[in-house]
């Protein structure tokens, strides 16, 4: 299958490992991967910031991007979520009919890595082998928007060597919420310090979700605090083989 | 007085500074919603049509707004039809003027409240006072928040925010009530004597209504210790305030709501007490009743495509039960007496989006759709937050930020602008970076390395890595 990765902004800049991860897995899984170098970003942080005109911009080049893509694939759920949820919004508070008929068109190709693998491609158990504790944060997004349901925790039990804890409240927002961090600093800094004592509490060695942005956010707590424990996206567990570690 | 309004003292951040610092407070809170959102998860769970019926709910809330001056028109005829008195008031000062007439006009000294959110909108308690006349909540939570010269902190437990020894205290304080135990049977007990002899001494109560159906002009409040039942069937005069946006066409669409209502709000199967009442009964109730139909900015919103949908809202109060936001900052952090999600969208709508303080609360919120996933009637939070996010920024002033997000997204716009931005980022981060890590930004971006680290922009990035390793 030709698979085009969207790599997102952020991946892009500050975390390539993750995208070097979802292109190992997804060539080890027989996809036939491919990076359109004209990308750059969803716009989710602008639409989310309230500056639609400038989303929109991104929003269309985005489209432009992507149009003759079979599939898109990103490891992140928020971004998908941007595309899939908002996308059409954009189109519409724009009153912009074309664009609102191409996002018709491309926003359900894309899809975000755990559901992809789990509900696309059938594939629960991607061979991968990373012997650690590790607890498993459901983001926002893709639970709530994307409704990926327990996709990422499939993949995560079957892989071997993995022990898989459970984080208390997990359905509970980490507290980034992009310039919401900045914005409203203080209530974000008070919810991230109940997800990362949630997260102490379990005594694991890492702290993996589908979205380096939460990871982002919890593993910038776990290193102010010198706790020890680390994140890790997803796409680089589940990429790491007894030949191979990624995470 | 439990002093009321919407409009906020000062931004969201401001006063969410406060709030945070108040660890008892904070305990109270996590307590309370993280016990009423299991409850809720539990009681929602036993129903299996939960999810048609919250369809339902959002259908008839809708057509009801598709057709509200038709609607209320018929409310009208029928209350009339049925001896009652009915008034239109199209801001919180006629509302208030409408009520403090008619108390007035009966040589009131004191009023009975009841379930009446829409007064503390229209801050009537202070409006009666001007005219000597006391307002006296008898709601528990409300009375507690009035006893205290507070405001409210919940839409649904007002004194969601107050501990049983700080009830206690004030009981003995303002009640004179002996209490050696914060017990709250004893705790009861006292509001409850106090409460007997303004139930039977008080010739005029003031309520709210959940709802109001106009085939039959009756009104509807749902409540849970009965209170509200004393207020709305012995004084003899009864004054109900509802926003317009509450009326509904016939019983059936009632039948509905009266399901959605209590799982959704207080996470039970149906709440104690249910009141209807139809303008006035020879000999039974009060002999006089006056419905105030309440505007207050509500046409406005109506008249917004995206922002309607807010008008759905049956105060449940399930959104502020399972926001994060709320859980920490409480609900005085939101500055008006609608706090929690639906606040931050329904304030600033009320006011029009002028509002300076009211525009911060859209901001309120980290967009993690918890409320929307609650709401029973499929109030599509999230989106209005964002759509209203939209609207301030427009109508303000060229900003530092709005600068700064231009630049971004003319950066992003183009890949090679964005390669160039990564690479300038690159050698600019030098300083910053120790260990790895930016332990402390600059200017508008110190919010985040106030309480946490960063990651230093790598070596190569995603691009630079396929460029390097599959473009040879
Ligand atoms: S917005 Fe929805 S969940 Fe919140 S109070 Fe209103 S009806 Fe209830």
């Amino acid at each position: 299958m030709n698979v085009d990765l969207f790599i997102t902004c952020l991946n892009d800049a500050l975390f390539p490992r993750t995208g070097e991860a979802t292109v190992r897995l997804l060539e080890r899984l027989g996809c036939d991967v491919r990076f359109n170098a004209a990308q750059t970003c969803c716009g989710q942080m602008h639409f989310n910031s309230g500056y639609q005109e400038d989303a929109l911009k991104l929003v269309r080049h985005f489209v432009e991007t992507f149009r003759d893509a079979e599939v898109v694939v990103a490891p992140s759920g928020s971004c998908v979520g941007m595309v899939r949820d908002l996308y059409v919004k954009a189109a519409e508070w724009a009153g912009d009919e074309t664009l609102l008929r191409e996002v018709r068109l491309l926003a359900p190709r894309v899809f975000e890595l755990s559901e992809f693998l789990v509900h696309h491609l059938g594939v629960e158990d991607v061979g991968a082998y990373y012997p650690h504790r590790v607890t498993y944060h459901q983001t926002c997004h893709a639970m709530r928007v994307l409704r990926v349901g327990d996709a990422p925790l499939k993949l995560l039990q079957n892989v071997r060597g993995l022990m898989l804890v459970a984080l208390p409240n997990v359905e509970q927002c980490c507290g980034f919420g992009g310039t919401f961090s900045v914005k409203n600093a203080d209530t974000s800094t008070a919810m991230l310090a109940d997800k990362v004592q949630n997260v102490l509490s379990t005594d694991v060695e890492a702290c993996t979700a589908g979205d380096n942005s939460c990871l982002m956010h919890i593993g910038g707590g776990l290193s102010r605090l010198r706790s020890g424990t680390r994140v890790v996206h997803l796409a680089e567990i589940l990429a790491s083989t007894e030949q191979e570690v990624f995470a | 007085m439990s002093a009321g309004g919407i409009k906020p003292k000062t931004t969201f951040q401001q006063a969410a500074k406060v709030t945070l610092a108040n660890s008892q407070m904070r305990r109270n809170l996590r307590h309370a919603t993280t016990t009423i959102r299991d409850k809720r998860l539990r009681t929602v769970a036993e129903l299996p049509d939960w999810e048609a019926l919250r369809d339902e709910g959002a259908r008839i809330k809708d057509h009801v707004l598709a057709n509200l001056g038709e609607y209320l028109l018929d409310l009208e005829a029928s209350v009339k039809r049925r001896g009652g008195h009915v008034h239109w008031a199209r801001d919180a000062e006629e509302a208030r003027e409408i009520v403090a007439k008619i108390a007035a006009s009966h040589g009131a000294r004191e009023v009975i409240k009841v379930k009446s959110i829409s007064t503390d909108e229209i801050e009537l308690n202070a409006a009666l006072e001007r005219h000597g006349i006391r307002a006296i909540e008898t709601d528990l939570a409300e009375l507690i928040v009035q006893l205290a010269d507070d405001r409210p902190s919940h839409i649904l437990v007002p004194a969601i925010h107050k501990g049983r020894a700080e009830i206690r205290d004030l009981f003995r304080a303002k009640l004179g009530a002996e209490l050696l135990t914060d017990d709250p049977k004893h705790l009861a007990e006292a509001a409850r004597v106090y409460l007997r002899e303004k139930f039977l001494t008080t010739k005029v109560a003031v309520s709210g209504a959940n709802f109001a159906v106009a085939e039959s002009g009756t009104v509807c409040v749902v409540e849970s210790e009965g209170n509200g039942r004393m207020c709305v069937t012995l004084p003899d005069v009864l004054i109900s305030v509802m926003g317009i946006e509450k009326v509904l066409p016939t019983w059936q669409d009632a039948a509905v709501f009266l399901r959605l209502l209590p799982r959704s709000s207080t996470a039970e199967r149906m709440n104690p007490y249910t009141s209807f009442w139809s303008g006035v009964t020879e000999g039974d109730g009060p002999q006089e009743f006056h419905l105030v139909l309440l505007d207050n900015g509500r046409t406005d919103v109506l008249a917004d495509d995206v922002g309607r949908q807010t008008l759905r809202c049956i105060r449940c109060s399930a959104c502020l039960n399972v926001c994060p936001v709320y859980e920490r900052t409480g609900g005085h952090a939101y500055g008006s007496v609608y706090p929690g999600p639906i606040g931050a969208i329904l304030t600033p709508q009320l006011l029009h989006l002028e509002d300076k303080n009211a525009n911060t609360l859209p901001w309120a919120s980290s967009l993690c759709g918890a409320c929307y996933d609650a709401c029973p009637v499929k109030i599509n939070i999230p989106e209005v937050l964002l759509y209203l996010r939209g609207k301030i920024n427009e109508a303000k002033p060229l900003s530092a930020e709005a600068v700064a997000f231009k630049t971004v997204a003319w950066v992003m716009a183009e890949p090679h602008r964005f390669e160039g931005a990564l690479k300038l980022a690159r050698t600019g981060q030098g300083p910053l970076v120790k260990d790895g890590a930016i332990h402390a930004l600059p200017g508008l971006l110190s919010g985040w390395t106030d309480a946490r680290d960063l990651p230093a922009f790598p070596k190569q990035s995603f691009r630079e890595w396929w460029r390097a390793s599959r473009e040879r």
